[in-house]
């Protein structure tokens, strides 16, 4: 095994094009893990922790660019306003030492379906930002998750950022386990209000071979809340329609059974959190967002 | 692969570490430093936790290559570093710069013996927190951080601080008292 440690952003670039079989590691809690019980020997491991740039975020106009190693207890820490989905998502991972040193860019490398920031991303929406000496380009999150376990990077790509889109609207996260700390997710659920194009997206997390959108139930709830005038009105929405709402979302599930439950029980929790998503985010929407137009 | 790094304070050099081969390794096999306790090694039970430039961290899930160059304290080195800390500030807080200054002096990092006890150690003990022993140092070092940024912590801040640390035998109760105690002291002392 060879240990690579390039300086900068340019050097790991040169590095992987040079490397391609070379394996990332940036805080190293999954990389690591598969190390110790000899699940991965790679031949080279590529260090990103010496570039510094993948530490940074930069807020911008409408959207967050987050450098790829920036760690979870950072994004609690100092995006909560900009991106409450994954600050909220960030939290429940693990544990404090976990969330010191993981981040969102390892989050995607490893893209399980049980990754934590996944459902946040695709409810919030966002692009990822992979690069290589051949060039930049930009992957909607949507497009990003190919298989179990599987990301659309080149052999030769690596993460540089995330841009996702800052809340225009209240946004929640939920997650199904054993207990509070340490726990991979059952399954899990992301639901983000965007009152300025009046639409909603979810993600879903362990409850598919990828974290997926429910679209149906996204189209569904956007054409119900707005021929009812529900955004004008912040009236409370009918308990029919968030019923519908939940089934879609179960419905968008494609869950298998394993140790941690069911493919029936996933079905029912996802549709149980998107009921429970939706009523605590449509409530900050009536109350805080839109306090002066009085609510019914 | 050679690795330099500082070890609670002292330079230190490790030599033929394997490329893949973790922080925590390096300091139980190579460096002789066994107060940091491998139970898991996939990060879940805290017992390995060990700070990296100020930063709690599991030293299991740590590539011994990444620490080069780079400062870690273990548990053999907490009670001087607690010392310097309150040597520094008081004993309420500590920024990580203040804290990146601080040195060791002559005492033993094999052991740390030579040293009294950090007040979080000497409230585990008078607070009968320690059972079998195993998960003990690295719910100090992940004490004695929370400790330093927030000297007031509720009951569910500590949870929070701890709750990547797993104990088998005391239930945490205990673990708590401690905690609470060393809380208390170090509020006495300011
Ligand atoms: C005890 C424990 C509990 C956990 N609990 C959770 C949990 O609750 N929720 C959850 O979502 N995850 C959990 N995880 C998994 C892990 O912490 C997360 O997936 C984390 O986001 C990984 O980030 P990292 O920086 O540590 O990744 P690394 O381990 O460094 O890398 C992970 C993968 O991403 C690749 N990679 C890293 N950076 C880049 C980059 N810039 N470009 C291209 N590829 C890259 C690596 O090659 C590797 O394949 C847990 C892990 C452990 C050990
Ligand atoms: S040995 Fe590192 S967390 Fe258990
Ligand atoms: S005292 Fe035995 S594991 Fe905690």
């Amino acid at each position: 095994m060879d240990f690579l440690r390039p300086a900068s952003w340019e050097e790991a670039l040169a590095a992987k094009a040079e490397h391609p079989t070379a394996v990332p590691i940036a805080g190293g809690t999954d990389v690591m893990v598969e190390i110790n019980f000899d699940h991965r020997r790679p031949e080279y491991l590529l260090d990103l922790t010496r570039v510094g740039d993948l530490y940074e975020w930069e807020v911008g106009e409408d959207s967050v660019r987050l450098g790829a190693s920036v760690p979870y207890t950072r994004i609690m820490e100092n995006l909560r306003a900009e991106l409450p989905g994954l600050a909220l998502a960030s939290h429940t991972v693990a544990s404090p030492q976990i969330r010191n040193r993981g981040g969102v860019g390892g989050n995607l490398g490893t893209a399980s379906p049980a990754g934590d920031a996944h459902p946040a991303l695709l409810a919030a929406g966002a692009e990822v930002e992979a690069e290589s000496v051949r060039g930049s380009r930009r992957i909607p999150i949507d497009a990003f998750y190919t298989g179990v376990k599987r990301n659309a990077l080149a052999a030769d790509e690596l993460i540089r950022a995330v841009h996702i889109n800052k809340a225009d609207g209240p946004q929640q996260f939920s997650k199904v386990g054993t207990r509070n700390a340490m726990v991979i997710a059952v399954c899990a659920f992301g639901l983000a209000l965007h009152p300025g194009t009046r639409t909603v997206r979810t993600g879903i997390g362990s409850a598919a071979p990828t974290p997926v959108r429910a679209t149906v139930a996204e189209e569904f709830l956007g054409a119900a809340l707005d021929e009812g005038g529900f955004w004008d009105s912040g009236r409370i929405i009918p308990p029919s329609v968030a019923r519908q709402f939940a089934e879609l979302c179960s419905a968008a599930c494609n869950p298998i059974d394993d140790v941690r439950g069911t493919a029936g029980y996933r079905r029912h929790a996802v549709g149980v959190m998107a009921r429970r998503t939706l009523m605590w985010t449509w409530e900050s929407y009536r109350g805080t967002d839109r306090a002066t137009e009085g609510a019914a | 692969m050679r690795v330099n790094f500082t070890v609670n304070g002292r330079p230190q050099e490790a030599d033929d570490v394997w490329e893949g081969e973790s922080l925590l390794y390096v300091l139980r096999e190579r460096l002789g430093l066994p107060g940091s306790k491998n139970a898991c090694e996939q990060g879940e039970c805290g017992s390995c936790t060990v700070r990296l430039d100020g930063v709690p961290v599991c030293s299991c899930l740590v590539a011994a290559g990444q620490v080069e160059g780079r400062e870690v304290v273990t548990v053999e080195g907490l009670a001087e570093y607690a010392q310097q800390r309150s040597r520094g500030t008081g004993a309420c807080g500590t920024s990580l710069d203040e804290a990146r200054w601080w040195s060791a002096q002559g005492t033993d990092s094999g052991t740390g013996e030579g040293t009294e006890l950090a007040p979080v150690q000497q409230a585990f003990i008078d607070a009968g927190a320690v059972q079998c022993g195993f998960c003990t140092p690295g719910l100090l070092v992940a004490a004695d951080e929370m400790l330093e940024r927030n000297p007031n912590p509720t009951d569910a801040d500590i949870r929070e601080a701890l709750s990547g640390n797993l104990c088998r035998c005391t239930g945490y109760e205990k673990i708590m008292d401690a905690v609470r105690l060393a809380a208390a002291r170090q509020g006495e002392a300011v």
